[in-house]
């Protein structure tokens, strides 16, 4: 029994706000914070610890999951706290606020000829999310993930001290809070070495592979490229289970484009407001909403493929970076054309050798329990340094799921036994994207050991508690752990 | 979450949404009743489905923080169903403001004070549901007990007032108008006869929160009783003696 007594409200009520994730499948309440510098995170920290209530760390919101949700608690939005702090030209050095996001990145350094090392799918994300996930970009055989281009950060504890790490100087701290998920602390500044560039144009190969195996395979032989990546039509079945197309692109050398200063411009990157000229893409996702079923996206996925073998088969071309780099940004909001459920995204890392045979097997259940993906992208992966890594020598596949009030259950089911096909196969998962994983999940494929490591720091960094998500009470809490600091 | 949950509509209305895998933070000023409660629910259920938390609707000013802490404990809520308030015995002579402003402030103002919590929420939330348990009393001022009479109209307006407000935010208002139902509160004024059972009522509550209905008359045909009562003369309405 709970005695409810005297108790002042301690977050104020105006902060309340509904937090989402970027698929909209999951929301929570949460008193959301916008601080502008680093001064205001620690008087929040201060709070937390008197008043013991948790704070969700939150960059641009665009983690498919649960990792920027702290349901009925505090939230705190990074993303005012977005200035460049520090530029060189002639490095490529750039120092920014942890809401700088990757739009903000390359508008203010590619007319320099720099580009970023590392680069999502889209690029609204922000720096400080994209280190807390440690994303990876489709050059991750050749790039690693955007921690290794780190060169420092500082950070704010929940503890309240201020620490500098560099991959020399506190590398443990370094290597856990990149990839860390916000819950060791907030990072106040970010060094990072970027990528020297000689044109704003890439030259990109788009070919068709007939299946899983040959998407697989094409993906290997042409890891050396400085980009490769595969999208599979997961609606098709039988001799064309995953069939595919697969994009390589290579930075151009210096020389090989005549007139980079154009290129380079930002405002020649940019996508136009219209597709073809004429759709205005801001509308785009309200007709997508018509296809989004299991026959509308079978047609969708066949037209595509059938187009990419015939008219779109070795095709050589070049691409701006941004149009290569950021298809996700092609349709502006269009994970809304999911509809109300919205969608959730599923990606399982797997080593080169189980890679085929596991996914064979996920692919076939889900077309047999009628919750087919909708979208499947493989990309060439190796291990890194980081604490809780997801990468491995291998591949990884994203799924996308409608999630509908109707299959919610359903897809809850067919993710836990994708989950199992996964840890048996030896395959390792990414918290950017999930929202599937059970604690005993996370434990069996980070380790005991990654995790009684991470956990050490966090009691070190974070003594009280006071850095929880929604994520984190899934994945790092065993069921006798889970109110102990609440 | 229920407010008013320790006997009466409440209680039962716990039951029956426990039954079908809500999960419950039951309000109400009675501790062991409202602990036996709990308990009863959650052995029924074999795992932990309702939590109590002990409260007096009329301790109005420590309620923000209260829901705040009703948040963060829970960490959401879909659904906000206020059960409490009392109704004293009033005879047919009496004018006693000590009867009328304990129903006033349980019946309406603690109403006012816990769901207007409830609607920031869910208006920010873009979804979520409220329950008021009013009265049909509250739809014509009879001769009995006026301050009853006075709580629950007003109460029922307020309800239809956050309805009005809150339809276009995705969140459901639901006012439900039971007759007589057979509770502690309607057998400690002396009304023994003509009970509705309160396990129906609470089952037919639960159905109407499935299909998000905005008025609800319990039993069904008590509608058309009311109607039949809104619409009659005042020069009749004043010789009755109901």
């Amino acid at each position: 029994m709970s005695k409810l007594n005297g108790r002042t409200p301690t977050l104020p009520a105006d902060r309340l706000a509904r937090v989402e994730n970027f698929g909209h499948s999951l929301a929570a309440p949460g008193y959301v914070f916008r601080p502008t510098h680093a001064g205001q995170v620690a008087d929040l920290f201060k709070a937390a610890r008197k008043e013991g209530f948790s704070i969700g760390l939150r960059g641009a919101g665009r983690s498919y999951g649960d990792a920027a949700i702290n349901r009925g608690q505090a939230v705190l939005d990074l993303s005012r706290m977005r200035r460049a702090l520090a530029w060189d030209p002639q490095t490529g050095i750039l120092k920014v606020e942890p809401g700088f996001t990757i739009q903000n990145l390359w508008q203010y350094t590619l007319e320099d000829g720099w580009w970023g090392p590392v680069m999502p799918g889209t690029m609204f994300p922000t720096l400080g999310g994209c280190l807390a996930a440690n994303i990876h970009g489709k050059n991750n055989w050749q790039a690693g993930p955007i921690g290794e281009h780190v060169l420092e950060f500082t950070a704010l504890l929940p503890n309240g001290k201020e620490v500098t790490c560099t991959p020399k100087k506190n590398a443990d701290l370094f290597h856990a809070m990149i990839g860390g998920m916000g819950l060791l602390g907030v990072f106040t500044s970010i060094t990072l070495q970027l990528k020297k560039v000689y044109s704003g144009y890439l030259d990109v190969h788009a070919w068709a592979e007939p299946d899983l195996e040959r998407v697989l395979a094409a993906t290997d032989e042409n890891k050396e490229h400085d980009y490769i990546v595969g999208w599979v039509d997961c609606t098709a079945g039988g001799r064309g289970l995953g069939r595919g197309q697969m994009h390589s692109a290579d930075y151009l050398p210096p020389g090989a484009d005549p007139d980079p200063a154009q290129s380079l411009r930002a405002e020649y990157q940019a996508l136009s407001p219209n597709l073809f000229g004429i759709l205005p893409r801001s509308v785009i996702h309200q007709f997508m909403k018509l296809a989004f079923h299991n026959p509308g996206m079978r047609l969708v996925n066949t037209a595509k493929y059938t187009l990419n073998r015939t008219l779109g088969h070795d095709k050589r071309y070049p691409q701006t970076f941004v149009a290569f780099n950021f298809l996700l940004d092609y349709v502006p909001d269009w994970e809304r054309g999911y509809g109300r459920g919205g969608l959730i995204q599923y990606q399982t890392f797997l080593p080169k050798e189980a890679a085929a045979d596991s996914w064979r097997e996920m692919l076939r259940l889900c077309q047999r329990r009628g919750l087919p993906s909708y979208l499947g992208v493989v990309k060439r992966h190796r291990p890194d340094k980081f604490l809780l890594s997801h990468a491995l020598d291998g591949f990884s596949l994203a799924l996308d799921f409608k999630v509908t009030d109707r299959n919610r259950h359903r897809l809850r089911a067919l993710t836990a036994d994708l989950n199992r096909i996964a840890l048996e196969a030896g395959g390792r998962f990414y918290f950017a994207k999930d929202s599937t994983l059970s604690a005993a999940d996370a434990r069996a494929y980070l380790g005991d050991d990654a995790i009684a490591k991470f956990r050490a720091l966090k009691r070190k960094t974070d003594p009280h508690g006071i850095l929880q998500t929604d994520l984190y009470q899934r994945c790092f809490k065993t069921k006798e752990e889970k109110y102990e600091v609440r | 979450m229920i407010i008013g949950a320790s006997s009466g509509i409440g209680a039962a209305l716990a039951r029956s949404l426990a039954r079908r895998g809500y999960a419950l933070a039951l309000l109400a000023r009675r501790a062991d009743a409202l602990d036996a409660l709990c308990q009863e629910l959650n052995a029924a259920a074999g795992e932990t489905r309702a939590a109590a938390y002990t409260h007096d609707v009329t301790d109005y000013e420590l309620i923000p923080g209260l829901f705040q802490k009703l948040l963060a404990d829970l960490g959401r809520i879909d659904s906000v169903v206020y059960a409490a308030g009392v109704m004293p015995t009033v005879t047919f002579t009496e004018y006693n403001f000590d009867k009328d402003k304990a129903m006033a402030d349980s019946l309406l103002l603690g109403a006012m004070a816990w769901l207007g919590q409830a609607a920031t929420l869910f208006e920010r939330m873009g979804e979520g549901q409220i329950v008021g348990i009013s009265s049909a009393a509250g739809d014509r001022g009879r001769v009995l007990n006026p301050g009853y009479a006075a709580s629950k109209a007003g109460f029922s307006a307020y309800l239809e007032s956050l309805r009005n407000r809150l339809t276009r935010r995705g969140v459901n208002v639901l006012t439900v108008k039971p007759g007589r139902v057979d509770t502690e509160m309607m057998r400690g004024a002396g009304i023994t006869r003509g009970l509705y059972p309160a396990d129906k009522t609470a089952e037919a509550i639960a159905r109407a929160m499935h299909k998000r209905k905005q008025v609800v008359y319990i039993p069904g045909w008590y509608r058309w009783l009311m109607l039949a009562i809104i619409h009659t003369p005042s020069f009749v309405f004043r010789r009755l003696k109901f």
